[in-house]
């Protein structure tokens, strides 16, 4: 069994960290860069930074945020919001990320996916899906952050962006996130069982045994954790200690 | 006397900047430069690469920076390849057909096994942490793992792999679905990470700052 990964999602509208329910009625946290940090220093696996707003605006004000960042944070870095052609992967790249999310621009022209991932690699290419039940066992793909349907059943989406040339997939259940609930685990588990690449369950992490539930019964390969992190409800080096305790395999540090 | 500086080699493809940074971060005087004279005028320098091993291959002929390269091992230059940049220190890759690599370690890169030691199928590429173990006892003294412990965990993206001739030439290992995969592979003055060290947090560090101090 491989590493689970602990990864750090900050939602970003203009300069700031921000949090909301569902992915709505944000509220501002704090400057990005010192979270950031701190999660760095508190032995995260990876950070994923999302432009709330961006595709509304179709811009992504992240590259500062992330050139800035990779002066003194050493992991890997995701980007997402607003990414919609082949060179904002190359500006975003060149500014210090490793990998970019896409969702709004991937669901508009899913042959986007295969564009990224031939020329960065697949690696780079994290399919982003936002989701929202509407029935049992039955998720539909929503965008531009949870505000607009798109009648795309979410597995049959995951299977079609995987064979598109996407190397992972963000899974956000919109009707979790933000609620600390726990994560939507027949959600997570009826995309890991459809595909064969890592799966990056987000939206619902409330204490620290959701990550356990969401490895061990979800089949995540990693679990994205904000609110927890951003109240300072727990550290990350607590609830790897915490997760390592349960039984999950995860980076020794 | 202006302090000699470390090359990063840039050809166009991925994350540069995170190199760039990190090798900073561990007091390194940095150019990124595509330019042989740069490249040949440094002290030491940092092969990266993301991508595929044939399109790196080409950028680096187009460039005309294979021969500055093989000239800068010749002259024992400290020579670092990272990921695809360590694929390349071999004679040859078996990525979409055969092509041929720099040659500075014999060997080759192969496809990384999609069956496990139990045979079941697994993910392919390697993507995460894993945790490092020497190839053979005392491999790292003296070397750019000098400062790290076995057990320390680097972060892994690849789907092809590193295998020297000489088990002399492996420095360090992870198991990944019970296959032993190369690390870090080094010869003389080349090195090579198939992780990226600039994104292995402290354990990564301490490798660059290895590698800066040498």
């Amino acid at each position: 069994m491989r590493n689970f990964r602990l990864i750090a999602r900050l939602d970003i509208k203009g300069p700031n960290l921000i949090k909301g329910i569902h992915l709505e009625g944000l509220r501002v946290i704090g400057d990005p860069r010192e979270y950031a940090r701190l999660y760095y220093l508190q032995g995260v696996d990876e950070i994923i930074y999302m432009d709330s707003v961006a595709s509304l605006y179709g811009r992504n004000h992240l590259g500062e945020i992330v050139k800035e960042a990779s002066k003194d944070i050493f992991v890997p870095m995701t980007v997402g919001g607003g990414i919609r052609t082949v060179e904002d992967v190359a500006d975003i790249l060149r500014a210090g990320a490793d990998k970019v999310a896409v969702n709004t621009a991937a669901v508009a022209n899913p042959n986007l996916i295969t564009k990224i991932a031939r020329r960065f690699g697949s690696q780079c290419m994290v399919l982003s899906i936002e989701a929202k039940q509407v029935g049992e066992k039955r998720w539909e793909v929503y965008t531009d952050n949870g505000r607009e349907r798109t009648g795309l059943d979410v597995v049959e989406w995951a299977k079609k962006g995987v064979e598109k040339g996407a190397g992972e997939i963000l899974l956000t259940s919109i009707d979790r996130e933000g609620t600390r609930k726990g994560f939507d685990l027949s959600l997570v588990r009826a995309i890991s069982e459809s595909v064969q690449v890592p799966v990056i369950a987000s939206g619902g992490m409330g204490k620290p045994d959701d990550i356990v539930n969401v490895a061990l019964q979800g089949g995540a390969d990693a679990g994205a954790m904000a609110d927890i992190l951003h109240y300072k409800r727990s550290e990350v080096s607590d609830i790897r200690a915490m997760a390592e305790a349960a039984g999950l395999k995860v980076r020794r540090i | 006397m202006i302090p000699k500086k470390i090359a990063v080699i840039d050809y166009g493809v991925g994350n540069i900047l995170s190199v760039q940074r990190g090798l900073e971060y561990c007091g390194a005087n940095v150019i990124v430069s595509s330019d042989p004279e740069d490249i040949l005028s440094a002290s030491k320098v940092v092969l990266p690469g993301v991508g595929a091993f044939s399109n790196g291959m080409q950028a680096l002929d187009k460039l005309g920076l294979i021969e500055p390269i093989l000239e800068l091992s010749n002259n024992n230059v400290p020579l670092l390849g990272i990921c695809l940049g360590m694929q390349f220190l071999l004679d040859g890759s078996e990525e979409f057909g055969f092509h041929e690599g720099l040659g500075l370690i014999p060997g080759k890169v192969v496809r990384i096994p999609n069956l496990t030691t139990d045979g079941e199928t697994q993910k392919i590429p390697h993507i995460g942490w894993n945790d490092l173990f020497c190839s053979r006892q005392d491999a790292w003294a003296g070397s750019i793992l000098q400062k790290n412990r076995e057990g320390d965990a680097a972060y892994f993206v690849h789907s092809f792999m590193a295998l020297p001739d000489d088990n002399s030439d492996r420095m360090a290992e992870v198991l990944y679905g019970g296959h032993k995969i190369a690390a870090v592979i080094a010869k003389k003055n080349v090195f090579g990470c198939q992780f990226h060290p600039e994104k292995s947090g402290p354990v990564g560090l301490k490798i660059l700052r290895s590698f800066v101090e040498l």
